[in-house]
């Protein structure tokens, strides 16, 4: 075929494309796997039988809030790795900060504890299973995100998968919020951090296979 | 900013919003361009220049939604084509026939060459390979340029899913065109 060929058969008859396409994508991804993580939890893990009391502790919002902030901040940096051309900025920025600031309170509170409190203030009762737990419930946005950008188009393989691993370990660790009971800083920075970064992880090594296009 | 970026821009846009004449002068326009950059990089790998070229052109093609307007568009068809450019030699095993840094993106729209090579991979042949449900929205639409209510009457499939069948199967034409490299 030669190439005005080609050029006349991509122009020919609809070229249109809705404005929204993108937002469509993410919006089909991200609620769907945000769902899916939810009834996952629920089934398994269970929500905490004390959350009403819970949802009254400043610390439960703060780790929802941590959490949360890492997937918004995953995002902005996804969404700006997915279109050709377009520069991260301050976007990773984001995401340093929040765990800066997870851990500037863990440093916090482990400095303000006596000595014989602070191993219990960063294993806790659940150190154990708390990393597995949100990696596993990462698997679903995990999927979906992978989705979005194969319809995208991401030149840098490496980063938008490892960015996708933290969007989908974001939304596995608010999720999980809502099952754990652990309320301290320092089990935060350590292990829903932990957590977090596997599938980051898992996502840098896969993203250049998958998300090629 | 340049005079080429603003009439190009001025007929992608026309173009995405539907209008496929201007969309069509956009892609000519564009060719020339890309065929002058790829070019000028590839002086070691003459043959392969036409190919590229309808690679990078199916990818902005098939990305077209990711252009964002607010974006320059020098910007977007440079990381296009330098994605294009470092896949296809990564597939050679030879990343060293590069013999240009590609960071200038303003660099794209600076030269033009309408002098076309012969392709070397002719992808009306991958075209044939794509499944049915894909290859025939694509041969009456895109080829025989029926509507979408002719295409989806004639071949007795919803208007949705010859939408569908375009859009996969030029997709899975520009997947084709990696996978036919590797092997060769």
């Amino acid at each position: 075929m030669k190439t005005d060929d080609l050029i006349a058969m991509l122009a020919q008859g609809e070229v249109a494309v809705p404005a929204d396409t993108r937002k469509r994508r993410y919006a089909i991804a991200l609620s769907t796997s945000a769902l899916v993580t939810a009834l996952l939890m629920v089934m398994t893990l269970g929500v905490r039988p004390d959350i009403a009391t819970a949802a009254q502790l400043p610390m439960f919002w703060a780790k929802l809030a941590f959490t949360l902030a890492l997937a918004i901040s995953a995002f902005w940096v996804i969404e700006r790795l997915a279109r050709p051309g377009v520069k991260l900025g301050w976007t990773p920025m984001a995401v340093f900060g929040a765990v800066a600031m997870v851990w500037v309170m863990a440093a916090i509170a482990l400095f303000n504890a006596q000595a014989g409190d602070r191993a219990s203030l960063i294993f806790g009762q659940t150190w154990i299973a708390c990393p597995a737990a949100i990696a596993t419930l990462s698997v679903p946005a995990f999927i979906a995100v992978f989705w979005a950008l194969r319809g995208l188009a991401p030149t840098r393989l490496r980063l938008s998968g490892a960015a996708a691993g933290l969007l989908a370990g974001g939304v596995g660790a608010a999720v999980y919020s809502f099952h754990c009971y652990e309320m301290a800083a320092p089990f935060l920075a350590t292990w829903y951090v932990l957590g977090i970064a596997i599938p980051a992880m898992i996502g840098a090594a896969l993203g250049p296979r998958f998300l090629r296009w | 900013m340049s005079a080429s970026e603003e009439r190009l821009r001025g007929l992608l846009m026309r173009g995405l919003a539907g209008e496929a004449t201007a969309y069509h002068a956009f892609l000519k326009e564009l060719t020339a361009h890309l065929r002058a950059f790829l070019r000028g990089r590839l002086t070691r790998l003459p043959d392969e220049v036409e190919d590229l070229v309808q690679e990078t052109l199916l990818a902005i093609h098939n990305q077209r939604h990711t252009y964002d307007a607010t974006q320059p568009l020098t910007a977007w068809v440079h990381a296009i084509a330098r994605y294009k450019l470092i896949d296809a030699l990564r597939r050679r095993g030879a990343r060293e026939a590069l013999n240009d840094p590609l960071n200038d993106e303003l660099e794209i729209f600076a030269a033009s060459d309408i002098e076309p090579d012969d392709a070397r991979r002719d992808l009306g042949r991958l075209l044939e390979q794509l499944p049915i449900r894909q290859r025939l929205p694509i041969v009456h639409m895109k080829l025989e340029g029926l509507s979408v209510t002719e295409t989806a009457r004639l071949l007795g499939m919803s208007e949705s899913a010859v939408k569908v069948g375009v859009h996969r199967g030029l997709k899975a034409l520009a997947a084709m065109i990696g996978r036919n490299d590797e092997n060769r």
